[in-house]
């Protein structure tokens, strides 16, 4: 006989642990996310009842499954009709029998791969991922992404809902389709790690966590796709930027840029393994933008040994990122690895070449950028106002802060 | 599992082509049709008169209000569709990729919803 308190112990592990396995268990037969999280929901509310009055089953997952398979069936019959639908039921049942009896298998990439089909929209992708792999409620995820809760949990059902009207199929792609799919699941857990990283203070635990669940899913997807190079170089970059995590602000709570940063206060087992990863997935001899990104990261890491970033290395990797991706912020960080090769002219007459972008005339960074050379081309007027555009632009008040005492010192020299 | 594949494209361009690329539109889309039923997935098709035939039909306070003219004014027009019966999205976004009409106009995806 077990108590409460353990069955509740017992309920929570296997949410921790198999959450994400057991909704893509049943949402890959079904196709319906969200009635598989109504039928898991369920039970665990059902175990709860059961495991202190019968005790804790041998095998937790595989008879929170067989509940919430039962669960399923009922709210499909409910649901259905016809002489088709009878016969679907029976064989779905069946399947879901014979499945549960045996191990559960691991179909949770399958499920991010339909949370990250191009039919649905790229900017629910990151958080459909973080609610059904690994449990997040709507409210969560929305204070993460700044997004109201209302808003967000609108946007989540219609995104479950196409998956399941739309038949969006729950498998790994073809070889063929393969790297062309990974770049989208792959952009969804970029962009969870990239929220929980722009909060440097770490001063909102949600946000913050949201870089670990990031590095979590990172390395769910390189364990379980251990031959694509730009798995493992996504893992690579978040590491690296991980690692630096603690150096961004000062004891003061200052912003400290990268090129002012204490190399011993990065985390050396985190870039270790960032390092090896890069390795193995430079070895695959497939390139990609997330290896590249993290050989950035990597020609930075060299200060630790030269104290100095290895730029000429930036640049070349800056001029294969942008032939891939045609990003003007790929740009930017290339004229800035410009500047320190050939100097400050040539790294403006780089930023000059995008400078019509219409895209950058309210971001922040090429502001930043652009201020920086002019200052070191000594032509103080245009970066004073350089300046002025980005603290204007800026929403972080420890970055504003520090754009305001470079323009003080501009001001001062002259 | 059931989708209508919607058939839209400028009605403007593909009237005033010359005769020779109106009948190879033609022939690709035989070959396109022949492939749907050679794989079983064909459900039904057809080619639709350019919207200047269309007429808009409502029904308000009991009384029939016909307007010569299509649903809505748009820069491309409903052209055609087929109805295809496929396992999942997947594989009706492969048949929708392969109709003429996908890489000089625009085809909507929509699962039918059953009764």
């Amino acid at each position: 006989m077990a108590c409460a308190q353990e069955a509740r112990e017992t309920a929570e592990a296997v949410a921790r642990r198999s959450y994400g396995k057991l909704i893509a268990f049943l949402a890959a037969r079904t196709g319906d996310v969200a009635g598989a999280e109504d039928a898991l929901s369920d039970a665990f509310a059902a175990a709860l009842v059961d495991w202190p009055a019968r005790g804790i089953p041998d095998n937790a997952e595989a008879w929170l499954i067989a509940v919430a398979r039962r669960k399923t069936i009922d709210a499909l019959r409910r649901r259905r009709s016809g002489e088709g639908a009878v016969e679907e039921l029976r064989m779905m049942a069946e399947e879901l029998a014979a499945a549960a009896a045996s191990d559960i298998p691991d179909q949770r990439l399958a499920l991010m791969f339909a949370c990250a089909h191009p039919a649905i929209d790229p900017g629910i992708r990151a958080p459909l991922i973080l609610q059904t792999v690994l449990g997040f409620d709507a409210a969560t995820i929305a204070s993460a992404f700044l997004i109201s809760p209302a808003t967000m949990g609108q946007r989540l059902v219609r995104a479950k809902n196409k998956i399941r009207q739309a038949a969006i199929p729950f498998r790994v792609p073809e070889r063929a389709e393969l790297r062309d799919r990974l770049d989208a699941v792959l952009a969804a857990i970029y962009a969870a790690f990239a929220e929980g990283w722009s909060d440097p203070a770490g001063t909102e635990v949600r946000r913050r966590n949201l870089a670990e669940e990031g590095i979590w899913l990172g390395r769910l997807v390189a364990s379980l796709l251990p031959d694509e190079p730009e798995a493992l170089g996504l893992l690579a970059l978040m590491l690296h930027a991980e690692a630096r995590r603690g150096a961004r602000r000062n004891a003061h709570g200052e912003y400290v840029p990268l090129a002012d940063q204490d190399p011993a206060l990065w985390d050396t087992p985190l870039i270790e393994e960032a390092e090896a990863l890069l390795f193995r997935a430079s070895a695959m001899g497939a390139i990609g933008r997330y290896q590249l990104e993290a050989a950035v990261q990597s020609a930075h890491v060299v200060r630790r040994r030269t104290g100095r970033s290895d730029w000429a290395a930036i640049e070349r990797l800056y001029d294969a990122l942008s032939a891939i991706t045609g990003s003007p912020v790929v740009a930017i960080n290339r004229a800035i690895a410009v500047a320190e090769t050939h100097g400050p002219a040539a790294g403006l007459a780089a930023l000059d070449k995008v400078a019509d972008d219409g895209r950058l005339a309210e971001y922040q960074p090429y502001w930043a950028a652009r201020a920086g050379l002019l200052a070191r081309a000594d032509d103080v007027a245009a970066a004073d106002a350089a300046y002025q555009r980005a603290i204007g632009l800026e929403s972080d008040p420890a970055v504003r802060r520090f754009l305001q005492q470079r323009r003080e010192q501009l001001r001062a020299r002259s | 599992m059931k989708y209508l594949l919607l058939i839209y494209s400028n009605e403007a361009n593909m009237l005033s082509r010359p005769k020779s690329a109106v009948e190879e539109v033609h022939a690709a889309y035989g070959a396109y049709t022949e492939a749907m039923t050679n794989a079983g997935v064909i459900v039904g098709g057809e080619r639709l008169r350019p919207t200047a035939s269309a007429s808009t039909v409502r029904v308000a306070d009991g009384k029939t209000k016909v307007l010569d003219g299509p649903y809505a004014e748009t820069k491309e027009q409903l052209g055609g569709y087929y109805m295809i019966d496929v396992p999942d999205l997947d594989a009706a976004i492969s048949w929708a990729a392969r109709c003429p009409g996908a890489s000089h106009g625009t085809i909507e995806v929509r699962p039918v919803w059953p009764m």
